[in-house]
């Protein structure tokens, strides 16, 4: 009974400390001198456009990373194919390598001598070389949450269906997707959530041009570095609130436990 | 018709059929019997289209299917554990051969309900597999297979997962319905009473290859080898040879070729009476008796007899 008690307040005392507290004083800070500070940062053009460019990298490397994620865990999973060992292998590679790593790689890439230097458009400092980025950190996760489920649901349904005389694409439609939705959708909320929080790869390709190539997370950094603390607070606030509202439409997605 | 033609197929190091012929008569109900790992569920796999074979054809219906895709093939096929679509109701479930096949909505559903009807389970198309018993979930894969008119019906292990008392209800509703559907059958069983209740013509398989084809009653009476004889029906040793329990003679005097035992046990089973025997010359025997030759023998436990085959020859090929 004791026990039982000390370990849930161990539990919340961590969770309250580490977690609540800090992003609390966020919201706190924020709101502090109350809403109109906040509403001249909101309707500030630079925050606007980060905010869009946010989004809008998000809105393209979701569904690419959805889609890749998709045909990655059934490579892995349905088809030994020579190679798909490798492929297994490199998905995790964004998870292990710090984010830093990965935008100083596209710089080297990219910049001045690297291999693709010299194109016909603009990549660092600039859209592209964001949106690669984005996609690269936030590539793992449909994969890892969609292959231990199509291990675990089989080829018995599969192979049913193409007796049944369905085609490939009809099965996967009818049969394998309907089975493996709820890991997609989970991997669409993680994968999500990494897109719009990523800063450490995007502060290194994207210069953090105010107005240009500034997304909420550089925007915060950048506002906090020149004292503009409730600019620092707005963005970041706005952020959890995103991540938030992808967590909620995630325990609404995510289906109660034992029923099918 | 089906006809598998010098079938290989290996998983790796492992030959799961090594050069296997077997024809199967159009209407025919046919066993594939044999223990685990005898390559018999592989053959109905390879028949399917479901496993490419390494080596040989296959031919349905005359035609050469070795290289066509199980969708092509016209089989219906109800896997071990009934792959149901876990997602789709029972009615949705039988529907699916039809629905993709985009047939008029009308017809579906007086296919599927005349098919739920045949297999016992009207009323229950609203319901998720999930909410079935194993005996109906096996019955909707049937019903499954059967809605897009299949030539040929390949059943794997149909009845493994059930309880004995289902089994057999199963068996003997499997049994009518082919008698009304007449499409020609093909099961996988590792129970040989099963394969001789149920099967027209049973395929015996062991590490691969076939034993024997033949009518139960053939591979019962004229087992091609000692394998066939110790996998169908029940054996005993008598003289360094397998015997049938009731092809083993008791009697109280001496006479041409027998030896000598004592009776260790008797076991009263109802009609059939089951005597075991310690030889003298160093051997255990089990002999099937009647109840009358038991009281007429006077045998119990001790008492001496001698014991020899009712038949010479007990291998057909020997």
């Amino acid at each position: 009974m004791i026990a039982r008690f000390g370990l849930r307040l161990v539990a919340v005392a961590y969770v309250g400390l580490l977690l609540l507290a800090p992003v609390g004083l966020v919201f706190y800070r924020t709101f502090e001198h109350g809403l109109e500070p906040v509403r001249q940062v909101v309707s500030s053009p630079d925050f606007l456009h980060a905010l869009k460019l946010t989004l809008e990298i998000a809105v393209i490397a979701v569904p690419l990373n959805t889609v890749f994620g998709i045909l990655c865990a059934l490579a892995v999973v349905r088809h030994r194919l020579p190679g798909v060992g490798i492929v297994n292998a490199l998905v995790d590679l964004p998870l292990a390598l710090s984010p830093v790593v990965v935008g100083f790689s596209l710089v080297l890439l990219y910049g001045p001598g690297g291999w693709l230097h010299g194109l016909p458009v603009q990549v660092l400092f600039a859209f592209p070389s964001m949106l690669l980025a984005t996609i690269f950190v936030s590539l793992p996760f449909v994969v890892r949450e969609v292959v231990p489920v199509l291990r675990e649901i089989g080829t018995d349904q599969e192979e049913a269906a193409a007796t049944l005389g369905a085609s490939a694409f009809t099965t996967f439609r009818r049969v394998t997707f309907p089975a493996i939705r709820w890991a997609v959708a989970y991997g669409v909320v993680l994968t999500m959530a990494r897109a719009i929080g990523e800063y450490g790869a995007l502060a290194v390709v994207s210069g953090s041009i105010a107005g240009r190539t500034q997304t909420l997370t550089t925007y915060v950094d950048r506002s906090y570095q020149e004292f503009q603390t409730v600019n620092a607070y707005t963005a970041s606030v706005m952020l959890a609130t995103l991540a938030m509202l992808t967590l909620l439409v995630m325990s609404v997605l995510r289906p109660k436990e034992g029923v099918q | 018709m089906i006809e598998a033609r010098n079938v290989t197929k290996r998983f790796g190091d492992f030959v799961a059929l090594e050069d296997v012929s077997v024809q199967v008569e159009s209407g025919s109900l046919t066993a594939l019997l044999g223990p685990s790992g005898s390559g018999k569920s592989t053959l109905l796999r390879v028949i399917a289209g479901l496993e490419r074979p390494d080596a040989g054809a296959v031919f349905i219906s005359g035609k050469e299917a070795t290289a066509l895709a199980p969708q092509k093939r016209g089989v219906g096929f109800v896997f071990q554990h009934y792959a149901p679509f876990k997602h789709m109701t029972v009615w949705e479930n039988v529907a699916f051969g039809l629905t993709i096949r985009r047939r008029p909505r009308k017809e579906i559903r007086a296919r599927v309900d005349q098919l739920l009807e045949l297999v016992q389970l009207q009323g229950l198309g609203k319901r998720y597999p999930a909410q079935l018993s194993g005996g109906q979930r096996q019955r909707m894969a049937l019903a499954r297979a059967l809605a897009v008119e299949p030539e040929v019906l390949l059943l794997d292990e149909p009845f493994g997962a059930l309880d004995a008392r289902v089994r057999k209800e199963l068996r003997a509703w499997l049994r009518r319905l082919h008698d009304e559907v007449h499409v020609t059958t093909v099961f996988v069983t590792h129970d040989q009473e099963e394969a001789m209740d149920v099967a027209d013509q049973i395929v015996l398989m062991n590490s691969g290859r076939v034993e024997q084809v033949g009518a139960p009653r053939e591979l019962y009476e004229e087992p091609a080898n000692e394998f066939v004889m110790t996998f169908v029906g029940p054996v005993s040793r008598l003289g360094g040879e397998y015997i049938r329990p009731h092809d083993v003679e008791l009697l109280l005097e001496p006479a041409e070729g027998t030896t000598v035992g004592t009776v260790q046990r008797v076991v009263h089973l109802g009609f059939e009476v089951r005597v075991e025997l310690q030889l003298d010359d160093d051997g255990e025997l089990w002999a099937q008796v009647t109840r009358e030759e038991c009281e007429r023998l006077g045998l119990a436990t001790g008492v001496r007899t001698h014991v020899r085959p009712r038949r010479e020859r007990v291998l057909a090929g020997v």
